[in-house]
This record gives structure tokens, sequence and C-alpha cells, in this order.
């Protein structure tokens, strides 16, 4: 335990320190958890150094509002955001147009960038080889082909601004129109179960599959086109960081993110990789990339996750046993915080997280905070049941030799129930072992990350080198506590179990 | 060690009584407890026996009246020293498991800030008065027998040398050999040391082999006190004689009433 204190000590200064005495200007660059959003992080990543930056990679973040909150929280410099996601998600309540949308940046100290190139839209698919050979390009020439067989997700089938609208906008003919999971609607696609689709215009799937999105020529479906946004403020802290991102303003086409996508999603080549040869390719830039021994990124993590764990677990128990020394005194405050310690414990922990960024942002300390509040109940009821089971003639006897109450604790409750809290403590490990994985969502870092990246790749080898190392570590704590119990369960209790 | 001379005997109930609820364990009761000497408090379960003994070392506060301890009210303040000159003994010996016997014993002292040299020579003093193998200090109670318990807890109520004794049961669970032999080790401390013992049992042959007097109790009422031939002899009502009697069949030729 001494041990792992010592870790979570030392390891902020190492790990998510600022060097203080750096003379580049540092630049922190988010991503969300789906690969393009990362592609165009490591892209931006590269382009910021090969200007000279210091950056830093927030990966993989747990969703839009989550980088949102963290650009305006100045933890995030820049991310790529898509102009419909802005006007229709972001801003919704605003009801802006297209035009007003730099302006409403504007007032909360951001800018955009100009079209990258690309837009990651809605859009109809069909295999392109019966495309050609129907003579169809855009969603209006499916009107000739009123045979077609379409398949759609759900979530499409049923908006009000899915299918009906655009059903009407193009007065679509087809009859044979059914509703499927996205993931299937591919292989039904393959197939030749179905002829059209919903599809976003940079799926990867588009590639592997030789899909053709048809053209929205009547302009039916919002525009979704990939742009920079960063704060204000990032022109007078790292000048050249917003030149160096506008390099790539009207130089990414769909097809180019589409094929990117692909190598990611279905080659499983790393994103670095992909992002420093497109890069190469296009600017010209320097086209090294390095990606860390399976070793270096399994150490990191480990220290990462013990991090997490080793202070949640530390703060839990300084914070738990002395409300459960509270509750056994006094039963009615017991039953308060017993009932408080429950319900933190129902509460969701993407739930608890998203509660918490506005508070304490994104990375290790909402996490650690996340922890402690879920491992308070485990110590919390073991201490007092603990304390609560210590027979009352022990008690009296206590009272009667003339001991103190703080004598009667510390020197024959406490021991009497140590068996009950330490079993608690390992409760509250075991759990903190298995959620911190969810950290991840808002770059926390340990074994969360390759479960994270693991399951948006699909790749279940990926998920393994984040879930094998978590089940490990549980199981580690499972025997840390099986000998510390040895040392802090006093021998004699341990005799009388046995008897 | 000096202490400020009180008038009045160790332990007074003065109309002290004690209820839980409704149900009233102990009615306002008069009881003067003499220096030296072992008074007995028997009666049938639930007569408020063990209420009585509690009230002594102030593990319960009367709801009336008062209990002085050396003729001062035994109250908040007065606890703390009185618990530490009165010895307590409970029938299981309430020794915490998680310490050896020899921890046990010394805890008190520790408590009282005596020196690691002293606390040694006491124990080593009172596991000769206890007859307790001193090798036996090292183990922890679930090591011990139920008989080296009991031994082991009174060398724990006596290592600050109380002026009173407060056994509640201390024999009760053990098995009749055993509990014959240490009744005769006790006695012989009791009288050795001189203490003001009070003695809670049901058992008729074990208050006559200790006391200088038994109380009788019965539903939280002193029915009667004094010598156990005057009980026999003058029995204040008829529940004195029933209850003598009712001993009298289960310990035929019980030595102290036919003397």
């Amino acid at each position: 335990m001494i041990g792992l204190l010592a870790i979570a000590a030392a390891l902020p200064l190492s790990w998510c320190g600022q060097d203080p005495g750096s003379p580049a200007p540092r630049v922190t660059v988010g991503s969300k958890k789906f690969t393009e959003s990362v592609l165009l992080g490591e892209i931006a990543v590269r382009l910021l150094e090969d200007a000279g930056m210091e950056t830093r990679h927030r990966r993989e973040l747990g969703g839009t509002r989550i980088l949102w909150n963290a650009l305006l929280a100045g933890e995030i410099d820049v991310y790529a955001e898509y102009t419909g996601t802005l006007l229709h998600e972001i801003l919704a309540d605003e009801s802006l147009a297209g035009e007003d949308l730099a302006a409403a940046l504007e007032a909360r100290g951001l800018r955009a960038s100009r079209p990258l190139g690309f837009e990651n839209s809605y859009a109809l698919g069909m295999r392109a080889a019966q495309a050609r050979e129907l003579g169809v390009a855009s969603i209006g020439d499916l009107r000739a082909h009123p045979g077609l067989r379409f398949g759609f997700g759900n979530e499409f089938l049923d908006r009000e601004d899915g299918w009906p609208a655009l059903r009407a906008a193009y007065r679509l003919p087809q009859e044979s129109v059914g509703g499927l999971d996205h993931d299937l609607a591919y292989r039904a696609l393959d197939a030749g179960d179905i002829d059209v689709m919903d599809l976003y215009t940079t799926d990867a799937e588009i590639v592997h599959y030789d899909l053709l999105p048809l053209t929205d020529d009547r302009g039916h479906f919002p525009r979704y086109e990939a742009v920079w946004i960063w704060r204000a403020d990032l022109v007078d802290r790292a000048p050249g960081a917003v030149a160096a991102l506008r390099r790539l303003e009207g130089r990414l086409d769909s097809g180019t993110m589409r094929a990117m996508n692909a190598r990611v999603k279905l080659d499983r080549d790393p994103d670095a990789q992909v992002a420093a040869e497109y890069l190469a390719a296009e600017l010209g830039l320097a086209g090294e990339w390095t990606l860390e021994p399976l070793a270096a990124r399994l150490l990191q993590r480990t220290l990462e996750h013990l991090l997490l764990v080793a202070a949640a677990l530390a703060a839990a128990v300084l914070a738990a046993v002395p409300l459960g020394v509270l509750a056994a005194r006094r039963p009615r405050a017991g039953q308060v915080v017993l009932a408080l310690a429950g319900v933190m414990q129902t509460v969701p922990s993407l739930a608890l997280l998203a509660l918490l960024i506005p508070m304490l942002g994104i990375g290790a300390l909402p996490a650690i905070v996340a922890l402690f509040l879920y491992g308070l109940l485990p110590i919390v009821r073991n201490t007092h049941a603990g304390l609560v089971g210590v027979p009352a003639e022990l008690r009296e006897s206590a009272e009667a030799i003339g001991m103190s109450a703080r004598a009667r604790l510390l020197r024959i409750d406490l021991p009497l129930a140590s068996p009950s809290i330490l079993a608690g403590i390992q409760t509250s490990a075991v759990i903190a072992v298995g959620v911190a994985t969810l950290g991840a969502l808002i770059d926390s870092g340990g074994y969360g990350q390759p479960i994270l990246t693991g399951i948006r790749l699909d790749d279940t080898a990926l998920i393994l080198e984040g879930a094998l190392p978590a089940a490990a570590m549980a199981i580690a704590v499972q025997i840390l506590f099986g000998l510390l119990e040895r040392v802090l369960v006093p021998r004699g209790i341990r005799l009388a179990a046995v008897r | 060690m000096p202490t400020p001379e009180r008038a009045g005997p160790p332990l007074e109930l003065r109309g002290a009584g004690k209820s839980f609820g409704a149900q009233v364990a102990l009615l306002p009761t008069d009881l003067v407890f003499e220096a030296g000497r072992t008074t007995v408090l028997i009666g049938p379960s639930g007569c408020g026996k063990s209420t009585l003994l509690r009230l002594l070392n102030g593990l319960l506060a009367p709801d009336s009246g008062e209990v002085l301890f050396r003729g001062a009210p035994l109250r908040a303040a007065a606890l703390h020293e009185a618990r530490r000159r009165s010895g307590y003994l409970i029938q299981e010996g309430g020794l915490f498991p998680h310490l050896t016997a020899g921890a046990n014993v010394a805890l008190p002292a520790q408590l009282a800030d005596c020196t690691a040299a002293a606390i040694a020579a006491r124990l080593r003093d009172l596991a000769g008065l206890a007859r307790l193998p001193a090798d036996l200090l090292d183990r922890y109670p679930a090591q011990l027998s139920g008989g080296q318990r009991q031994r082991v807890a009174l060398m724990r109520a006596l290592v600050l040398d109380p002026d009173t004794l407060l056994l509640d049961e201390p024999l009760g669970s053990l098995d009749p050999l055993v509990r014959a032999e240490l009744q005769d080790d006790l006695r012989a401390i009791f009288r050795a040391l001189g203490k003001t013992v009070v003695f809670v049992t049901h058992d008729l042959a074990e208050a006559a082999w200790f006391a200088d007097r038994v109380v009788l109790l019965r539903a939280g009422r002193v029915v009667q006190a004094g010598t156990i031939a005057e009980l026999a002899r003058r029995p204040a009502e008829p529940f004195v004689r029933e209850f003598l009697a009712a001993q009298r069949r289960t310990h035929a030729g019980l030595e102290a009433l036919d003397a």
C-alpha cells in the first residue's frame, strides 16, 4: 500500500505535469472516439510539430460535448469538428444559418478554419458496379428505378428528418424499404440483399465494399464539412500554430479521407502512420513516425492505471473509514451516510464523469474523483458492519477497564473490525480497477485506452491489450490484499476465526 | 498509590434504580458494600443482579438515586478513576482476541502509563497468584482453555491493584472440575488480597463458598441480605425458603447450610 501511495504521489509530476522551462509553445489537440477524428487529430499534431510546436494529443475523448466543453475551458486548443454538428447539435438552440457560424464561434472566443475539403454527411450509397450499370449517380436518379430495395438504419428510417423527409424531397417511389443495423446493412448490400443504404460519406466501408455515395443533387442533407476550430488566444500563445493548421484547408477531399479511414479501420494500420504518410505525400512533411513498443505502452498504461486506482483508493480509505466510524457511533447520521454512499453507487459512471467535467475538466483528476466516490460505499459499509459487529461483552470490557472512547476505537474496535474493513477496501480496489478503464473516455489514460481504440476499430487484439492487463491487475489486487490481511489483521483474530 | 481519603464505604447504592424502557430492572435500592468483604448477589435469571453490578462501575447509569464510589457520586468525571480502581470480570472473560494473554493483562497498566519494567514484574506476580504458567502469556485467547482464559481475565482485573473486584458469573461457562479448581483459587486470592468483592452468581453453592454476605434479589428487588445461615434460619419471606430449598435439592450436602 505504501508503495502504491508513493507511486501515486510521484507520478503526476512526471505524467501530466508541464515543463515550465520549455521554450516551444505547447498546443493541445483533441479528438473524438472515432477513427476519422483521431486521424485528423494526428494530422493536426504533425502540422503543429512541423511548425516547431510542442504538442499533446488528447485522443478519443468520449463525445462531442466533452470536446466542446474542453475547448471552451482551454483544456484543448484545437480539434476537428463538422459544420453540421456545430449548427445542428452544439449550437442547435440558436438555429443559426451557415453564414452566422463564424460570428457565433467568435462570441465564444473560438475561431474556425475554412473547410478542410471533405464532408462527412448523410448520403445514400449503392454498389458502384450496379450504379454504373443503371446509370445512377445522384439521389434524383433513383426515381427511374422504383424496383430498387432500400435498407436503412433504424434511426434514419424513423427520424422525421431522415427517410420520410428524403422521400418527400425527392419524391422517391420505392416500396421495398426495411430497417436494419448499420453494420449489417453493409453486408446485406454487398451480398445483394438490398440495393441502397444510408451511409456517411467518409465511411471506410465505402472503399472496402466498392460503393458509390450518390450525389445529393437537391442539397437535402445538411452539410457536415470538416473544419478546425481553435481558441482565439492560440494566435498569441502559439504564433504560427493557426497558419500551420490552415495549410490543410481545401486539401483533404472525401475520397482521400475515406481511404485513410479504411487503412486504419480495415487494414489496421496505425493512425500515426497513416497521418504521417498522407502529410508526407500532400505537403512534403517529414514522414517518419514511431509506434511505441508493446512493453513501453503496457508499462505506461499500467502506471497510469495504478495512479488512478491508488490515488482514488487512498482518498476513499481516508474518507470512508472515518465515515464508517461515524455511522457506527451515531446510528441516525449513519443512516444518512450509508444512504448517500449508496446513492453515489447508483449514478452511472458515464453520467458521473459527465457531471464532473464542468468542475474538474478532463484527464486523470475527474476520473480519480469518480473512482473515489464509487469506492466509498464498500468501505463505509464494511467499516460500519465491522464496528457494529464487535461483541457487546468486549465493548463493555474495554469500557470497564477505563479506556477512553478514543483508546477503545484505536486499540479495540478498529483492530477487531479490521478483517471487515480490509474486505471493504479490497472490494473498492477491484471495482476501481474495472471502472478506471472508463476513464479513457476523458483522457485519463490507463488500460481503457486500448480497449476504447479496440472497440472503435473492432480489433479484438487491441481490446485484449487493455482487458487482459486490467484483469491481471484485478487478480493482483486480490493477491495483494490476501497478503495484506496477514500483516494487518491481528494474528489472534485470524486464530479465533479458524476455531 | 496515594489517593485522597474519603469518608464512606468503598461502594454504596442510595435509592439507585434502573429501568430499560417500561421494563424495571432494579427498583430503587439501598445497599452498602463494606471494605474487604465479599458480597454475593444471587437470584433467578432476570432478577436484576447483573444490572446492580453494572451500576457499580458505571457501565449503567441509575435512573433514580445514586451510586457512591468511596463516598463520592459515580458520575462522568469520577467514572474514569473509579473504573481503574475496580476490576471487572465477566462470564467469558471478555479478553480481546487480537491481543495475547499478556497484552490483555498489560493493557490497563499501559493506559495508566506504567513503565514496561513495572508491567513485566506485575505480570510475573499475577501469573503466580492466578496460577497461570507464564509461557501461556504469549498465547492468544483462542489458544487457551476456558479456565486459562478466566485466570488471564482475573489477572487483567487485578493488574492495577484495584480496591474492588466486580465479577459477573465469572465461572458460569466452565466445566465442573475446572470450576471447582478456580473457586478454590479465587477464594484464596480474595482472602489474601483483602479486596472488596461483589460477585454475581445464580448458584447457591458457589454463593455459600464465597460469601461473607449474600444479597438475594427477585424481580428487581432485594428480598433479603445477610449471611447464608441467616437466610436459612430467618427467611424474610417464603421465596427465600423456596429458593434455598430448590437449590439444595440440586446440591445435596451443601455444607454451609448444615453449619
